[in-house]
């Protein structure tokens, strides 16, 4: 049902000077995307068909209409990732004519170059893979699809993000941000990640996915799962992610409000089965996403921050 | 989804983006009225809320609202939280029925003019607080002299800790006279004052009965109605596009698209930085040292969808009805209105980097789309922010504002600050770095006969 390509997409005309919400988000991801692609050698964008990441890839397909997306995709598989969801990234890609790179989690623990870590979770494992990746492709600007209201530690993120030979963030250190001029200016090994939805929050991008009527993986919409509770959320059954003693399976109808690793990911009871609905259901929320559905989020309340510093998304 | 159009209007904020700074002195309260910001219009959630009930617990705080330390909410690194100090501007969001707000939280206190100019230079209103006990000091006149350089549109007063002053009107007369003076002095076009408590919410979402002399609107009120840049700007300025790439898809057409309807398609991407454009337009476009070359606007696409007309700050693609040799740096503009391009820059610099200018420097320009090297030839005041007089000065240190004279490796269209919020913008860049090193306003160009004097 997506239509990135198709005239369809769109808003009514926006009234001078009064443009709306969305039109106004939009105009400024797409010019952050364009100034990039002009002035890097070698960009690439996240993409692991999470919602957030969708969005961006959308807004870059407007951006370049009707040229292709001038740049290949990056995706950093923890190997514990839904099977739904990687199916939904290789269609996309297929259909947007894009050039996929993955960086595999799950190699690096099999060479024993990573440790699995004994609480499970894989997200943090993602960044050796991802630097690695960005290394070895010369990749010198990489899209991120985070977003500033997301957590605190991302509140504080430059649209553009100076990354050192380490692939480091200096949160102390960072760049002043004036108008919409971005310095992209690094030296040899550093690079920049670029974060053009930084200003968009959730509800946003749930109303652009309604307007723009952009497909996303099943999973976002209510379904019924075999669930069990861990940690006051809801976790699914799966490979990577069973129930240990105690631990009572049950049927919920659920969704997801965030997509990354299945051992860290939490569903949330949901009887939002159309994007109108997920919409309706975001606005009333009284949790944030993070908060709701992120085990690695609650080992402190720095944990973003300490995984930003040491090169994660 | 039509059927769903009525309730979701009903539930859902949406109405226009709005961007503003928030700036004060250390202890004026600012955290506590960002944090009154967000709470009373809905925008903590229940975990956020839980989150800094449990560290305030933790640490032992015991001071204003029911022990909840609010700052936790806008001091995002753990440097910030250990230390109780604000370090960098913070981005907040929150939405009303009206609109929906982008709050640039900047630090009060140490490299305030870096913060506070970077959070100015994209608001639409910068809300400065003021302790109602201590009424205008050194620092809000700083403060108003960074808002009134960077020509922010609205600059709003919030006289806060009213409830430590009796809820006085006179004093807070006093102060709003204070601070009309210090307007005037500065040229700021206005600076509208508000009784409020932050800690207490009076007059900030809520109106209070404890200011029953007080007949404006509350904060919120005043926020929700203000006009954004773009509302103001667009019915008088000329129409401006710098082109930030050419999209001629040739061989990399996406999928599912026509080769023979788009063959030949060749447009100019970019975001509408002033003005308006609308198909069948004169445009002139601008090429640094070239002379302009004029042409009609025959097409303005955003992705597949045609409009009759796109104002700033919308990004479209502009297709042009004659087939020049356009590229990145050059601008497109309402045709004969842009200035001729020139190789002299006469600026201010707010100068943002401890490796202080020196006059001889070789630095960089961001200037739209264009960078281009240049030389520092003389560094010509300083702006003292108290007397707002300049005083002499030959370099410039980390936060000072001053008036600088560069000679730039090619020609840019520059157009004057005051009347150009975004296109007479850029940036001083290091070379050897890449650090950011200044934020540039374009002054007036004093003239060719005092030109000549610098050409020794």
């Amino acid at each position: 049902m997506s239509t990135l390509t198709t005239a369809e997409v769109g808003s009514t005309a926006a009234e001078v000077g009064s443009l709306g919400l969305l039109d106004a988000l939009e105009a400024e991801s797409i010019h952050i995307i364009r100034e990039v692609v002009a002035e890097f050698e070698r960009p690439a964008m996240l993409f692991s068909g999470g919602k957030d990441s969708v969005v961006m890839l959308h807004l870059a397909a407007k951006a370049f209409w009707p040229g292709k997306i001038p740049f290949p995709v990056l995706h950093v598989d923890t190997g514990h990732n839904f099977p739904e969801v990687l199916d939904f990234r290789d269609r996309t890609v297929a259909r947007l004519g894009l050039k996929l790179v993955v960086g595999s989690v799950q190699e690096y623990i099999d060479r024993g170059e990573l440790q699995e870590r004994a609480d499970g979770t894989r997200n943090p494992l993602q960044t050796v893979p991802l630097l690695d990746t960005i290394a070895a492709n010369k990749f010198d600007a990489v899209f991120g699809g985070g977003r500033r209201d997301e957590d605190k530690a991302r509140a504080k993120e430059r649209i553009l993000s100076l990354r050192d030979e380490f692939g480091q963030w200096d949160p102390r250190n960072q760049r002043p941000e004036l108008w919409n001029l971005y310095n992209g200016r690094h030296t040899v090994g550093q690079h920049v990640r670029a974060f053009p939805i930084s200003n968009w929050t959730e509800l946003d991008i749930w109303r652009y996915i309604e307007r723009e009527g952009i497909e996303l993986p099943s999973i976002y919409y209510a379904h019924d799962r075999e669930v069990f509770q861990r940690d006051g959320m809801w976790r699914a059954v799966g490979e990577v992610s069973l129930p240990r003693e105690g631990e009572d399976v049950v049927v919920r109808t659920v969704r997801y409000r965030t997509v990354g690793d299945m051992s860290c990911t939490g569903a949330v009871l949901s009887d939002a089965f159309t994007v109108a609905d997920v919409v309706r259901e975001v606005a009333a929320s009284t949790l944030t996403e993070r908060g709701a559905t992120r085990a690695d989020d609650r080992i402190s309340e720095a944990a973003m921050e300490d995984r930003k510093k040491d090169g994660y998304f | 989804m039509t059927a769903e159009a009525t309730l979701e209007r009903e539930t859902l904020p949406s109405g226009t983006l709005f961007r503003f700074a928030t700036a004060g002195s250390v202890d004026d309260g600012k955290s506590t009225l960002v944090g009154r910001l967000l709470h009373d219009s809905k925008a903590i959630l229940a975990d956020q809320l839980d989150a800094v009930a449990r560290t305030s617990e933790a640490r032992g705080f015991g001071g204003e609202k029911g022990g909840l330390d609010l700052a936790l909410l806008t001091d995002g690194l753990r440097a910030e939280r250990e230390q109780g100090i604000t370090i960098d501007v913070a981005y907040r969001y929150f939405a009303t029925d009206r609109r929906t707000f982008i709050l640039a939280d900047c630090p009060g206190h140490v490299q305030y003019t870096k913060n506070t100019v970077t959070g100015a230079s994209t608001a639409d209103a910068v809300v400065l607080l003021i302790d109602a006990r201590k009424g205008v000091l050194e620092q809000t006149r700083r403060h108003l002299s960074v808002a009134a350089l960077l020509r922010v549109p609205h600059v709003v007063v919030a006289v806060n800790k009213i409830d430590l002053v009796e809820f006085s009107e006179t004093v807070f007369s006093d102060i709003s006279a204070d601070v009309a003076r210090v307007a005037e002095e500065l040229g700021l076009r206005e600076a509208v004052a508000i009784p409020v408590s932050a800690l207490d919410g009076d007059n900030v979402v809520d109106r209070s009965d404890r200011t029953p002399w007080y007949t404006g609107p509350t904060l919120i009120e005043l926020l929700e109605s203000l006009p954004g840049t773009d509302e103001l700007d667009d019915a008088g300025e000329p129409f401006r596009f710098p082109v930030q790439t050419v999209i001629r898809p040739q061989g990399a057409l996406a999928p599912g698209l026509s080769d023979d309807e788009f063959r030949d398609y060749r447009a100019y991407a970019g975001q509408v930085t002033e003005g308006i454009v609308r198909v069948g337009d004169r445009v002139s476009v601008v090429t640094p040292g070239q002379a302009p070359r004029e042409t009609t606007v025959v097409g303005i696409d955003v992705a597949g969808r045609s409009l009759e007309e796109a104002a700033a700050p919308l990004s479209v693609a502009l297709r042009l009805a004659d087939e020049f040799d356009v590229a990145r740096g050059d601008t497109i503009a309402a045709a004969g209105t842009l200035p001729e391009s020139t190789p002299d820059l006469y600026g201010s610099l707010c100068w943002l980097s401890t490796k202080p200018l020196r006059e001889g420097a070789k630095v960089l320009v961001k200037h739209g789309t264009s960078t281009v090297r240049a030389l520092v030839r003389s560094v010509t005041g300083k702006l003292d922010l108290d007397s707002f007089e300049v005083t002499p000065a030959s370099g410039l240190e980390l936060n000072d504002i001053g008036e600088a004279q560069l000679r730039l490796a090619a020609p840019l269209p520059l157009e004057p600050y005051a009347a150009h919020r975004r296109t007479g913008a850029f940036l001083v860049i290091d070379p050897q770095d890449g650090a950011t090193l200044a934020a540039g306003m374009v002054g007036e160009h004093p003239g060719d006969s005092e030109d000549e004097r610098y050409w020794i």
